[in-house]
């Protein structure tokens, strides 16, 4: 970066300045709210690179049919609690040359003649060559598109390759872990976006017209927010008939749950609106003759879009904790659904997590750096969220 | 680039008190470096004023800042010393440590400053005087009983009646006034060398004001400080200064004694600072003066009331604050009519209850509409008041709350437009284009932001949307009041000129006289909610019958050193009301 920029021409009819970068600032004029917003958001690097995690996840729940080596349903039955294998990039062919082959090590098995527990180890012998877009398991993308290729895996689809080990039925982690981002990220966005509606209608009439509506809303909310969120779940679990599947129990619990949610934001809506609704400019906009909806809707409500935002990505990762430890207590989803709850229900007991350690590792893993991403960019939109402070 | 123009010191045995040279501070921002101060100097002097003049982002407020090492991080001081001249040597606070013992010594001992906004400088949960003892016991090491003794002392020196009782009580419970006599209280508990007073008045009505400058000179001649006085307001400047310093974008442009400064300016900024100021003391020749009185009115307000009620939870009335009392007046077709009043006098009130913002709770407004029908404002039910805010429009206070952040100049002008369905398309766009070039702004304005404009222009478009649907009479509620004065001469000006092109009324509500003069045929004089005067502009600004009007009249700086009117003021008891 240049210390000191291109000096501007000294007229003194306004205060003198040095500009730092050439060119940017000056269109900050005809910049609407959201330009102003992503200015200030880039200056956040915390919650940029937050913003990328979070689209990487996106981006492999949306393809993870694509991106997992197998399907999450392939039981190996030979080959259970496997652990996770190295990718190794050269191989030594029978000439003594080496050359560059992705490829990973079989397994080799022993019994222990005791416990009749099997153990794995890595087998140099036994060299599975690896490639991207091989053929595999034939899937439909998208539950459209017949396809078999997928991003990664082995050149001889009756190969094994468990890169993050495998369950107790010999399942790949690696897919499980890709299918369970598809389920885990997106059932949240259901409950968000119903209270977000809620949230938002409710807190501005309330702030806006005041009086009894005011005194009713806020009484309603008190109330909601008085009453225990996990005897509800595990009622409401026990209340909903056993012909439903699994996805679909958890799609009404999350639904009937954020109609319980969207208090705070509520609360925090109808504060906006106490304080703007005196701004001068909704005065004007009543005086120029304004009706309340576009009084509300128009003028009013696209000054806390951003915030509303904001909560909104602060409450995801909520959703997202929520579903896991639901599902852990198993009261959330069940199997055979694949979600990051469901698959640390698998690492419950100190054995499992003893001999396989991976089963309990990578799926905690992606839940914390979910989670955390979301936390960062929903701060990074919140501090950015209002443009026009300072 | 011209450097400061400094006019010959007569009297040269004043002993300087703190000396600035060479001050200059940049502001690193996002994407410029704002250079906010530039190679400033002056010396403050024993038991003289010194006045620091400019409009806003002078840098006036900065040089104080850096005066009391308290910059903001952005800010860097590039060049320059501040020295601070005393009996035991010189200190030279540019070389302290801004968060360290040294200068906490000179904070509020040797220095002190005091703040425009006296409710935010104070704390609100600790009383006026445990917060002036918490000064006394840190800088002159009192016990507890010595310094509530000394406290109270204080009190009384800034005028405070029952000094005694008032130190128990708290920041909420003074008036602004009081507030201000308080922080000067707290500033002068370990009898500073220098006092800051950065715009010390500006929150405070005209005879407030007044009093809070007589009780200042007075300590500081008792006292024998150098006074720096932080203002925007020529008036006062030249009712209380010794010597003024001009500044602009950063710069001191020039620099000399009082008198120098107001009869022979040397610089192009301040001949063109004091011109505006002076063509606000005498009305303007812009407008056409003739009695309209004869014709019929277009508004005539008959007893209006407002009592603002506390209910009790049977909406039992427990006691009521009576705003405005039967207030009666007229507005005639192509005349400006003035409200003037100091704060709680109810002039804002007046305004918005005859726009029905807020409900009046009795009495009439009778507007007469172009077809000569008169209908009553206060009996109207909703389509018909949709139909009278056409007509009769508002132009607010504040250029940068009126002004939706979130729509582009287009879209704010051309929502009366909009939402009353007059036009939409192409022809809206004319339209738009139109107006704003009525106001004297370009028509590229239109796609771009309120944030990118200031805040005569941001007025400037407040004006252009009120006129949007062609209205009949303007209600300008301290609408040059948030402006510069160089600014505030040009949207008057502006106003005067839209009047005669468009023939429109102005309801103009006003705290500060030399507006309502130089703009208002008739005048209205508000105080405590009752309409106590009412005449013609130039009648009662230059020979006002009723007591209040005196002494507000004469409260008013005056700006002309040589003829010092607020220092000489008559003085008006309120009679209980």
């Amino acid at each position: 970066m240049k210390k000191h920029g291109s000096e501007i021409a000294m007229e003194e009819d306004k205060p003198k300045i040095t500009r730092l970068t050439d060119g940017a600032g000056s269109d900050i004029e005809v910049a609407g709210q959201w330009r102003l917003i992503w200015l200030k958001f880039r200056q956040n690097r915390v919650a940029l690179f937050a913003g990328w995690v979070i689209f990487f996840f996106y981006g492999v729940a949306l393809f993870c049919e694509f991106l997992a080596p197998t399907l999450p349903t392939v039981a190996q039955p030979r080959l259970t609690y496997a652990p996770p294998q190295e990718i190794g990039l050269f191989i030594e062919d029978e000439t003594g040359q080496r050359r560059f082959q992705l490829h990973v090590n079989g397994y080799a098995m022993t019994v222990d003649p005791e416990s009749l527990r099997r153990s794995f180890t890595s087998d140099p012998a036994n060299i599975i060559p690896i490639g991207f877009f091989v053929r595999g398991e034939a899937y439909d993308m998208w539950g459209l598109i017949p396809m078999d290729r997928h991003l990664i895996g082995p050149l001889d689809p009756s190969d094994q390759m468990n890169l993050l080990g495998t369950d107790k039925l010999g399942r790949d982690m690696l897919t499980r872990l890709i299918y369970g981002a598809r389920v885990s990220m997106s059932i949240g966005l259901i409950g968000v976006i119903s209270s977000l509606i809620i949230g938002t209608v409710l807190g501005a009439l309330s702030g806006y017209f005041g009086g009894w509506v005011d005194l009713a809303v806020q009484r309603l909310i008190e109330i909601i927010s008085a009453m225990p969120t996990i005897p509800l779940w595990l009622g409401f679990a026990a209340a909903i008939p056993l012909t439903w599947s699994p996805l679909q129990v958890y799609f009404i619990i999350t639904l009937i749950v954020s109609l319980l949610a969207w208090t705070s934001l509520a609360r925090e809506v109808r504060g906006r609106f106490l304080s703007l609704r005196r701004e001068d400019f909704v005065t004007a906009a009543k005086l120029d003759g304004s009706s309340t909806g576009r009084v509300i809707f128009r003028h009013i409500l696209p000054s806390l879009t951003s915030h509303i935002l904001a909560v909104t990505t602060l409450a995801i990762p909520t959703m997202i904790v929520a579903e896991t430890a639901l599902s852990f207590l198993g009261i959330g989803l069940k199997p055979p659904v694949v979600s990051w709850g469901v698959l640390l229900q698998d690492a419950q007991n100190i054995r499992t997590i003893s001999s396989a350690p991976w089963l309990l590792i990578w799926p905690s893993l992606a839940v914390i750096s979910v989670v955390l991403a979301f936390n960062f960019l929903g701060d990074g939109l919140r501090d950015a969220a209002d443009p026009y402070d300072s | 680039m011209t450097d400061t123009y400094i006019h010959p010191i007569k009297d040269t045995d004043a002993t300087p008190v703190l000396t600035v040279k060479n001050l200059s501070v940049d502001f690193h921002l996002r994407t410029h470096i704002l250079h906010a101060v530039r190679k400033v100097s002056f010396a403050l002097h024993k038991g003289k004023t010194m006045a620091l003049v400019g409009e806003s982002g002078s840098g006036k407020s900065v040089t104080t800042r850096a005066i009391m090492r308290l910059l903001d991080k952005e800010a860097r001081q590039t060049s320059g010393e501040i020295t601070l001249h005393g009996d035991d040597g010189d200190i030279r606070i540019t070389d302290l440590d801004p968060k360290g013992k040294a200068i906490r010594q000179i904070r509020g001992r040797r220095i002190a400053l005091i703040f425009q906004e006296p409710m935010s400088s104070l704390s609100p949960v600790h009383t006026i005087g445990s917060q002036i003892g918490e000064a006394l016991r840190l800088h002159r090491g009192l016990s507890k009983r010595e310094a509530m003794d000394e406290t109270v002392k204080l009190l009384e020196q800034v005028e405070i009646k029952d000094p005694a009782a008032m130190a128990k009580r708290y920041t909420f419970e003074f008036s602004g006034g009081m507030r201000q006599r308080a922080m000067i209280a707290m500033a002068l508990a370990c009898d500073p060398d220098v006092l800051i007073a950065d715009e010390p008045t500006t929150a405070l009505d005209v005879t407030t004001q007044a009093e809070v400058m007589d009780l200042l000179k007075r300590l500081q001649e008792h006292r024998g400080m150098a006074l720096l006085l932080i203002t925007h307001d020529l008036g006062l400047v030249a009712e209380v200064a010794d010597e003024v310093a001009v500044m602009r974008f950063g710069r001191l442009v020039e620099r000399g004694p009082i008198d120098d400064i107001f009869h022979n300016p040397q610089t192009a900024y301040a001949k063109k600072l004091l011109a505006s100021t002076m063509r606000l003391e005498r009305p303007s020749e812009l407008r056409d003066r003739r009695d309209r009185t004869s014709d019929p009115a277009v508004l005539s307000v008959r007893g209006l009331c407002k009592s603002f009620g506390v209910t009790n939870w049977r909406g039992q009335e427990i006691h009521a604050v009576r705003a405005v009392k039967d207030a009666s007046f007229d507005l005639y077709p192509g005349e400006s009519l003035g409200i003037v009043g100091e704060s709680g006098s109810g002039k804002t009130t007046l305004g918005r209850m005859i726009l029905r913002v807020i409900e009046p709770t009795a009495g009439e407004i009778g507007y007469r509409e172009t077809d000569g029908r008169v209908s009553d404002v206060a009996a109207m039910d909703k389509p018909e008041l949709a139909k009278f805010h056409r007509d009769v429009r508002l132009i607010f206070q504040d250029p940068f709350a009126s002004l939706n952040p979130r729509m582009t100049i287009k879209q704010i002008i051309a929502e009366p437009l909009v939402v009353n369905g007059v036009m939409q398309g192409v022809e809206l766009e004319a339209r738009v284009g139109e107006l704003l070039e009525l106001v004297g702004m370009d028509r590229g304005a239109m796609e771009r932001y309120p944030h990118a404009f200031s805040g005569g222009q941001r007025q400037r478009f407040s004006i252009a949307r009120s006129l949007a649907l062609n209205p009949r009479i303007i209600i300008a509620d301290e609408a040059t009041s948030a402006l510069d004065v160089s600014i505030r001469a040009q949207i008057l000006d502006l106003l005067i000129e839209l009047q005669k092109k468009l023939n429109l009324s102005f309801l103009f509500i006003a705290h500060d006289i030399s507006v309502v003069r130089y703009f208002c045929d008739r005048v209205l004089v508000m105080h405590h909610g009752r309409i106590v005067e009412q005449g013609d502009a130039e009648t009662v600004c230059t020979a006002p019958k009723e007591p209040y009007t005196k002494a507000l009249l004469s409260a008013v700086p005056n700006p002309d050193p040589r003829d010092k009117r607020m220092v000489h003021r008559t003085k008006f008891v309120a009679e209980e009301v």
